[in-house]
């Protein structure tokens, strides 16, 4: 019976491969990092919120362990004997592939050595029982010998490697305060059109959690949706349509709308699209609603391209690689079998994977064609440049060359969220989050020419307020998008893009003069009274440049009190609402989820893919969740 | 002195603070800590992760170490607990089956060289209940069944009898293939 461990051992030893350099290099430069970090904070390892409780339960929590993994390996042991059946030699004597004497010869040399050490080992059962007790939090009782047998593997789960279940990290800023419009009456932002805070929300909400505050960000929320805004007339590739009207939260204040509505051009004469497919195949991407929902998604997608389109597969896990050639959108059978043949392992060499994707984007460029890298992660960056100011250099630097980014984020439980946003705000794209099958036919199929086609980049929009009428306005949202007042007229600084078709919406809530909503009161020592006789509430100011420009153009328009009201304003409000609601902001008064669905439902409208609907059913799940 | 100090004399200077203790040590076990860590996960992805996982948490981990046992074989438990704790995160989120298939997917396409070889070990391996797998990794490592039962928290008799189950396994094993 020996033989059969010998084999075993010998072939372990055999397949056990040797470190990868660089990877090792890595990992000890982390452990002296947080090493050096340590220094001067020992704190306890904090313990996870999850840890079984002792007791009889300990037992039957290690029983189910114990059954779930049982039942996956009988499953999987058909499998891997299915391709069993392949490999077994056909004069079938021999089970183990000949060693080569190098291994052998490396083998013995650590057995030597490991029989050195136990050469070396004080009495063992001293030795076990100090273990015992060393590896009990001082909070737990030591256990008994006899339960150590029992609770087993069970007990040791004091000792946690990973501090948190969730590594997640989001993007997001506090709140935009309350300004006083004599002391800053110039509000300016950078329009967004990502979506994937909504999907954040609705994956949390539909997991039976409120969604982390730092998550919702509302102006995504309210960009979700699409909107029954008026289409562009004329030259402009997009129309800014501005409405006031009553706060629904608020009778004292009003909020002003101001709507973006980006043109559909011709779909017949588009020009011809080059996608790099940049792939995240590292080991934490290997669970369903990962990698086999990310190849479905980009299934979906491919049967929206047409023939004289090319699509690039890059791949990056421990390292980045090209997985398919510049391949006609035509030759789908091609396509389709290097994605299905993707497979998930290894750790996240985020950078060299937008390095080879962008190199691949350039190659493949021609006059007239729009070149986008589509980066589809889990958010999981720890091989490289991962902090998120050092990846925005790069991706800066990069969206020179015209290449635009689009990152579709996957999964729960690692989700960059930070860095994803940092990647899609610099690299001239929008970042969505897909979380199921319907989401990726909403950003991938109804709206991939708004994903895909730029119609104008670098939007910014100003608004000031005239004191005379306004005393304090209000953005909601847009916190991670402000810009710096004089960055308005700076074309060098950044900005979001609009795609083709979509539609992006900001809402100021103001208070006007004399409304007993007012907040701050009148100085004493200093004029604040404006000297404007001018009735209007304010001034929009928009900068946009055509796609490729480099130089913007201006639109201006007045906002004033008698501007007509604005078609499907209500749903807009609703949502901005319910955002506010799931942050904890606290302009809201007494209203509530309650007024929010009363809101969402009667503002409802058309709603022919169901979208409105669903947001409604998550507000009733967030309203019963935060009872 | 480097050289000659144990690597429980090192493990206990860094616990205290010495940084170049630290690297020293972590250099000299970070071969053996891979090693363990492919034989107890079964592909190398998994292996640099969870010592990815150990490397991050070690500096922290190292004040609980007082030198009453050797310092390997405190640093096997260490990993070998971190290696449950991802197994059980993996399996709370998906079935332990989708990984185990398409790790074995993934594997045979990119290397398909060896394997025919790591097929074999999968199948043998993955015969086994986890314990059973853990303590395989162990002791065919040449860690004795007590250190085993040490590292594991089980006691002595435990792994005796986990290791007769593991060979009878094999035996299985061996038969299914004479049959082949």
């Amino acid at each position: 019976m020996n033989d059969d461990l010998d084999d075993l051992k010998s072939a372990l030893h055999a397949a056990t491969p040797a470190p990868d350099a660089a990877k090792k290099a890595a990992h000890l430069a982390l452990a002296r990092k947080n090493f050096a970090d340590h220094q001067g904070s020992r704190d306890e390892a904090r313990l996870m919120s999850d840890r079984p409780s002792r007791g009889f339960l300990t037992g039957v929590t290690k029983m189910l362990n114990a059954l779930t993994s049982r039942g996956g390996l009988t499953a999987t042991t058909a499998l891997v004997a299915v391709a069993f059946v392949a490999f077994v030699p056909m004069n079938g004597t021999s089970i183990l592939p000949p060693w080569s004497d190098a291994k052998q010869e490396q083998r013995v040399r650590s057995t030597v050595e490991m029989d050195d050490q136990v050469a070396r080992a004080p009495e063992p059962e001293l030795l076990a029982e100090q273990a015992l007790r060393k590896s009990a939090p001082l909070t737990l009782a030591a256990p008994a010998p006899s339960s150590a047998v029992v609770g087993g593997i069970a007990g040791m789960r004091d000792m946690q490697v990973q501090e948190e279940p969730s590594t997640e990290s989001y993007a997001n800023a506090d709140q935009n305060p309350l300004h006083v419009t004599v002391e800053s009456p110039v509000s300016t932002f950078s329009i967004d059109v990502d979506t994937a805070s909504y999907a954040i929300v609705r994956n949390s909400l539909m997991n039976g959690q409120l969604p982390p505050s730092d998550a919702v960000r509302v102006e995504e929320m309210v960009n979700y949706f699409p909107y029954a805004y008026p289409e562009p007339t004329g030259d402009l590739p997009f129309q800014p349509t501005v409405s006031v009207s009553q706060t629904p939260w608020n009778p004292d204040t009003q909020l002003v709308h101001i709507a973006v509505q980006g043109e559909m051009p011709e779909l017949d004469v588009r020009p011809p699209l080059n996608l790099v497919f940049l792939i995240d195949t590292s080991g934490s991407m290997n669970q369903p609603n990962k990698l086999p929902l990310l190849k479905q998604s980009f299934r979906l997608m491919l049967s929206q391209l047409r023939p004289e389109d090319q699509v690039a597969i890059v791949t990056y896990a421990g390292s980045a690689g090209q997985v398919l050639e510049p391949t006609a959108a035509s030759d789908r059978a091609t396509i389709l079998a290097a994605l299905d043949q993707l497979g998930a392992g290894g750790s996240t060499a985020g950078q060299a994977g937008l390095q080879q994707a962008y190199a691949v984007a350039a190659k493949m460029a021609e006059d007239g064609d729009v070149s986008r890298v589509i980066l589809a992660t889990d958010g999981d960056f720890n091989v490289g440049l991962s902090d998120p100011e050092a990846l925005t250099d790069y991706i800066a630097e990069q969206r020179e060359s015209g290449t635009y980014l689009s990152v579709l984020g996957f999964g729960r439980g690692n989700l960059d969220d930070t860095t994803m946003q940092a990647l899609a705000q610099n690299g001239n794209g929008q970042a969505s989050y897909i979380d199921t099958l319907s989401e990726a036919q909403k950003v991938l199929v109804d709206q991939l020419t708004g994903a895909l086609f730029p119609i104008a980049d670098d939007v910014k929009i100003q608004v000031e307020f005239n004191p005379a009428t306004v005393a304090e306005y209000r953005l909601i949202g847009y916190e991670t998008r402000a810009l710096e007042r004089t960055d308005f007229n700076n074309d060098a600084v950044d900005a979001g893009d609009i795609g083709a078709g979509i539609a992006a919406t900001a809402l100021y809530e103001i208070t006007p003069v004399g409304s007993p909503a007012q907040l701050s009161d009148p100085l004493r020592y200093q004029t604040t009274e404006a000297d404007g006789t001018s009735d209007e509430l304010g001034f929009l100011r928009l900068r946009y440049k055509a796609p490729g420009a480099d130089e913007s153009q201006l639109i201006e328009t007045a906002i004033t009190r008698d501007l007509p009201e604005q078609a499907d304003t209500g749903f807009a409000m609703a949502i901005a609402g319910f955002g506010q609601l799931l942050r904890g902001d606290d302009y809201l008064g007494d209203w509530n989820y309650d007024d929010a669905i009363a809101l969402a439902d009667a503002s409802k409208g058309d709603d022919p893919y169901g979208y409105r609907a669903e947001a409604i059913r998550l507000m009733r799940l967030a309203q019963s969740l935060s009872n | 002195m480097r050289v000659n100090s144990s690597e429980t004399d090192l493990a206990l200077a860094a616990a205290g603070g010495d940084t170049a203790a630290f690297s020293t040590l972590l250099e000299r076990c970070y071969d053996s800590m891979f090693g363990l860590s492919f034989r107890l996960t079964g592909s190398r992805a998994d292996a640099e992760d969870l010592t990815q996982d150990v490397c991050a948490a070690l500096p922290a981990k190292l004040g609980q170490f007082n030198g009453n046992a050797r310092f390997t074989t405190w640093l096997y438990r260490v990993v070998v607990n971190a290696a449950h704790d991802r197994r059980r995160r993996i399996a709370t989120q998906t079935r332990a089956a989708t990984g185990w298939g398409d790790w074995e997917i993934a594997r045979r396409a990119e290397n398909a060289e060896t394997a025919a070889q790591v097929d074999w070990l999968t199948q043998a391996m993955g015969a086994l209940s986890d314990d059973l797998r853990d303590t395989m990794a162990l002791v065919l490592d040449d860690v004795t069944h007590r250190d085993a039962a040490t590292i594991l928290g089980v006691s002595e008799g435990t792994i005796s009898w986990r290791v007769s189950e593991a060979k009878k396994h094999l035996r299985a094993l061996r038969q299914d293939e004479d049959q082949l």
